[in-house]
């Protein structure tokens, strides 16, 4: 059974102009001991999504899901004091920002033990050692010195390890990283998804990852879903996704990368940008920008259709040769 | 070609801690750089965080005068301040980020005005036209004239920033990051921008960026620096092909590919950037280096000429 399932999941936040749907008919599923990314430009939704599964979508925000279930337990009819008593335990996040998002006030080896105590993890007197074995683990030197030490006091790269340890204070069975690499220098960063990665094999705990960084999913995800404008469109295992994308924007997102360009050649672009609040079209959100659009995108949303572990949500989704099927000639 | 902008052993030092409490100290953030750059070409600055690519950038765009070593500007000197102000416009500056170097309360069409308003080129017809003609070669449309930043996405506004930088007609542009705040595909534009650009008006870039893939594409020369020094300089094939210096190498381990090859090579490196404060005697890379001896922890190796690139290595050759 898997960890983590979620049916056709939306957000929706009121605002001034009326409804606005952040996420829309997302689908989730995530096995223990997984790596899932889910990969996407700003704007897409993958965050709101992940925080919606945390329960952190306050108002006005309004989450909806058929299923949403982890480890069993249906999220969705949960009383919330239950549900405090799963996140931050059973299912942790680590957020993009290590900075902002550890509290200046407090010394870092405090605010982990935080969490140890919010769950009543480990007897009380074990706390201290815990959090120094929670330092050690990732990969803090001189633990016991640095439990005193002020986020202020630390670089980014140690700060977001930090907020790892607190993460997986409590052995989570799910960990999802928002962007947790994004504010970080290369080498750093290396080192952070390694940890992550690590932590992934020893534990056996699954790891929901989210990223705009392409590269980021090829060297770390098993399993990739690709947002835009708040829908899932494309979803594959990661091999087969860089190979041979199935979902027009996944292509061209791939074929815009400086990486795959050859010499001083311009890049092909995607033209236009991510429809806003304003401008979604009708038909399927890609329309205006796709480059092998047929009439019947412009009127009918397309479903995420084919086979298991190969979902794409076009009407005519590519094949390996990157040529659109099921194109009446 | 013609050499656009020269730099010889520049460097920039800031005293520091002079408050009640700390110790004084100075920070070597730019420590002895030296490049050539030529009509229409493109020197890419690579490194992390503090290792001195901005400040070489605020140097460039004469916004800070060099501690020490020379800065040629279009073959002229840059020492005396009359001097730096007839240079001035001959090099400007686009910077990272497109949310913030634009003023929120004024229109397109003021924010390209400006520069011509500033340096007295022209009457307002001449001034308008010419903003207008820059808004056409940037990819902005004529009826965006009137509207403020806020209308835009960042990929736009990263072109009224690169528009605003061309105003004058400078030789040289310095650019910070000009893309990492960008999407992807909203980035792959703004770089197509940038070369088209780089063509028609044989514009030297000064480019400044983390990423390597970026790097690849649009640059001619690649400078890797490390902790205000520069480890290793030449041109991109080589030092994307063969980089010789053990921190060139880590960089490019370390960058995410999107080639499942990729995946297998495992370069890791522990620990962090050492404290500019505080900078070890030796090599300033020794303390992360896989290959560091006793040497390199007490003499600090200088750039030497090895296969057409500068090395700072006492070890190049060996690992190479």
């Amino acid at each position: 059974m898997a960890l983590l399932e979620i049916r056709n999941l939306a957000v929706e936040f009121a605002t001034a102009r009326g409804r606005f749907r952040a996420v829309d008919g997302v689908d989730v599923t995530i096995d223990e001991g997984e790596i899932l990314c889910v990969v996407g430009e700003s704007g897409s939704g993958k965050s709101v999504s992940m925080l919606a599964v945390m329960g952190l979508i306050a108002w006005p925000g309004r989450v909806t899901a058929d299923v949403m279930r982890f480890a069993g337990t249906d999220l969705l009819g949960l009383p919330s004091r239950q549900r405090r008593k799963l996140v931050g335990k059973d299912m942790a996040m680590v957020f993009q920002e290590p900075m902002s998002s550890l509290n200046p006030c407090y010394p870092v080896g405090w605010q982990i033990a935080e969490a140890l105590r919010a769950h009543n993890a480990v007897a009380k007197p074990k706390v201290r050692d815990r959090v120094v074995e929670l330092l050690d683990q990732v990969g803090i030197p001189a633990p016991a010195s640095r439990m005193g030490a002020f986020p202020h006091q630390l670089s980014g790269g140690m700060n977001q390890r930090v907020m790892i340890a607190m993460a997986i204070a409590c052995n989570p069975r799910l960990l999802i990283a928002d962007e947790p690499t994004t504010a970080l220098d290369v080498t750093i960063q290396k080192q952070i998804l390694d940890l992550l990665i690590s932590l992934q094999k020893q534990g056996g705990m699954a790891l929901a990852l989210i990223t705009h960084d392409m590269g980021v999913v090829a060297e770390t995800a098993q399993r990739v879903q690709v947002m835009y404008a708040g829908q899932m469109v494309e979803e594959q295992l990661t091999d087969s996704l860089f190979s041979a994308p199935r979902h027009p924007y996944t292509a061209a997102l791939l074929d815009a990368l400086p990486e795959r360009a050859m010499g001083r050649a311009r890049l092909p672009t995607i033209p236009g940008v991510v429809p806003g609040i304003d401008d979604r079209p009708s038909g399927c959100l890609f329309n205006p920008r796709c480059r092998f659009v047929q009439e019947r995108c412009l009127t009918t949303p397309p479903q995420l259709e084919g086979p298991a572990g190969a979902r794409a949500r076009c009407h005519t989704p590519l094949d390996a040769a990157g040529q659109p099927t099921g194109v009446a000639a | 070609m013609t050499t656009l902008m020269q730099a010889r052993d520049i460097r920039r030092y800031y005293s520091v801690g002079s408050g009640l409490f700390s110790r004084k100290g100075t920070v070597k953030a730019v420590d002895g750089v030296s490049f050539t750059l030529r009509e229409g070409e493109t020197l890419a600055v690579v490194g992390e965080s503090g290792c001195g690519k901005s400040t070489l950038a605020r140097v460039a765009t004469l916004l800070e005068t060099p501690t020490e070593g020379e800065l040629h500007i279009d073959g002229h000197p840059t020492t005396d301040a009359a001097a730096r102000q007839a240079l001035r416009t001959s090099v400007q500056m686009v910077f990272q980020n497109p949310y913030g170097s634009l003023n929120p309360r004024k229109t397109v069409g003021a924010i390209l005005q400006e520069p011509l308003t500033i340096n007295g080129r022209g009457n307002a017809r001449e001034r308008e036209a010419a903003a207008r003609a820059m808004m056409e070669k940037v990819g902005l449309r004529q009826d965006q004239f009137g509207r403020y930043p806020h209308m835009f996405s960042g990929g736009q506004r990263q072109r009224i920033a690169i528009a605003r930088a061309l105003m004058l007609n400078p030789r040289v542009v310095v650019a910070d990051e000009p893309v990492s705040a960008l999407d992807v595909s909203i980035q792959a534009q703004v770089l197509n921008l940038m070369m088209d650009l780089q063509d028609e008006f044989r514009l030297a870039y000064l480019f400044i960026s983390h990423d390597l893939s970026v790097v690849r594409l649009i640059a001619r020369e690649v400078m890797v620096m490390y902790c205000g020094r520069p480890v290793e300089h030449g041109p991109k094939e080589s030092i994307f092909a063969q980089p010789r210096h053990p921190y060139t190498r880590v960089l490019l381990a370390a960058t995410p590919s999107v080639d499942p090859r990729h995946r297998k090579t495992t370069i890791t490196i522990k620990g962090e950037l050492p404290s500019p404060l505080n900078p070890p005697p030796g090599c300033a890379f020794a303390s992360r280096c896989p290959y560091a001896t006793e040497r390199c922890t007490a003499e600090r190796p200088e750039p030497r000429l090895i296969a057409g690139h500068a090395v700072a290595c006492h070890h190049a050759e060996t690992i190479g």
